[in-house]
């Protein structure tokens, strides 16, 4: 691997944990549960896509041939984290309104 | 370069565990544990991806393929038991 | 005869690619069995899926999906500044989005595309009424939001599926 890769790997290494943690920082500090979905739907979501694109050019480059497989991993949660988003958005309005009900 | 880039990410993401953790403890809506869940399994991914770069295998990708599918599945499953109050019907 | 054996072709595209990749691309054998569940597994689940829009526009659509791909980074940006900065400046909002589009599989769709890109979350999809209910985490102006993205994804959408 040369410098320039291996600058590239890092960079998306770093950038991708600062993006997962950015995504549990909002989990917790922002103030209700509809806010709260926004943070790990999106950030944590992009943070770990940077690390498998990490991951997929550094196994490319050192391993034997292209490394593919991150590609399938990317591709499930990226389809997944909407469906669960939407999900949880439903359930938390239902409780909502059921609790509305109660009082 | 790598090697010092690989343990800045450990420490980032053992942080964000550890905040998601405690969204998961604190509450207070059942709701916010199961996002807390859902964020701690794909945090658990990453960490299995990082891992596998540290060790420099390729032996752990199979394992964060199988934690994105259980932790997709468990959190359809938990929600629509919110939603319905029951698993089958 | 082409049209009985493979029903569905972009979803066996999709299924052989994804062979090629949890296999790594490994050998000729890995590859003829990819092609092997890449006719059987669309035959299989045929009853399953809902009578998807034909795919007119392949070229439009890989380019959408760059701009898409774009976009996700720029609105990762913006989210992760709202994340950081103070939390009682931001005005949340629930939209609702009124669609041109009259099909549930490209109204999922659009829901998935909004919940990943700027700043929203898709909470419900209304198909009497053909609305998109969203949650946006910083809409000071839901107009602007509500024709943002009609007029970024739907369109685009429309023009992809030709409906």
């Amino acid at each position: 691997m040369n410098v320039f890769s291996e600058f590239l790997v890092s960079a998306l290494i770093v950038l991708g944990a600062l993006f997962t943690l950015l995504g549990s920082v909002g989990l917790l500090r922002l103030p209700d549960f509809l806010m709260r979905l926004h943070a790990p739907t999106k950030a944590t979501t992009l943070g770990v896509g940077a690390l498998l694109l990490a991951s997929a050019i550094y196994f490319s480059l050192t391993g034997s041939g292209v490394s593919l497989h991150e590609a399938a991993i990317v591709l499930f949660l990226f389809i997944t984290a909407p469906v669960t988003a939407q999900l949880m958005a439903k359930a938390a309005r239902h409780r909502q309104k059921k609790s509305g009900e109660d009082r | 370069m790598l090697i010092r880039a690989i343990e800045i990410a450990f420490i980032l993401i053992g942080v964000a565990m550890m905040l998601s953790f405690w969204r998961l403890l604190r509450g207070p809506d059942i709701v916010d544990r199961v996002l807390a869940l859902d964020t701690l399994s794909i945090n658990a991914i990453a960490l299995l991806v990082l891992y596998g770069l540290h060790t420099d295998s390729n032996t752990y990708f199979e394992l964060a393929l199988v934690l994105a599918i259980l932790g997709f599945v468990g959190t359809v499953a938990l929600c629509k038991y919110l939603l319905r109050g029951d698993l089958i019907e | 005869m082409l049209k009985q054996l493979i029903p569905r072709p972009v979803l066996s595209l999709t299924v052989l690619l994804l062979w090629i990749a949890i296999t790594n691309a490994g050998s000729l054998g890995l590859l003829l069995l990819g092609l092997l569940l890449a006719v059987i597994i669309p035959r299989l689940t045929l009853p399953f899926w809902p009578q998807a829009p034909r795919l007119a526009n392949p070229l439009r659509a890989l380019r959408f999906l760059g701009v898409f791909a774009l976009d996700i980074v720029v609105a990762n940006w913006g989210v992760a500044r709202r994340i950081v900065g103070p939390s009682e400046r931001l005005s949340p909002a629930l939209v609702e989005i009124p669609l041109d589009l009259r099909d549930p599989f490209l109204a999922t769709l659009l829901g998935s595309i909004v919940s990943l890109t700027p700043g929203t979350v898709s909470i419900d999809v209304d198909q009497k009424h053909w609305v998109l209910l969203v949650h946006a985490l910083d809409a000071p102006d839901p107009q602007a939001l509500i024709d943002e993205v009609k007029n970024r994804y739907e369109a685009a959408l429309k023009e992809i599926f030709a409906c």
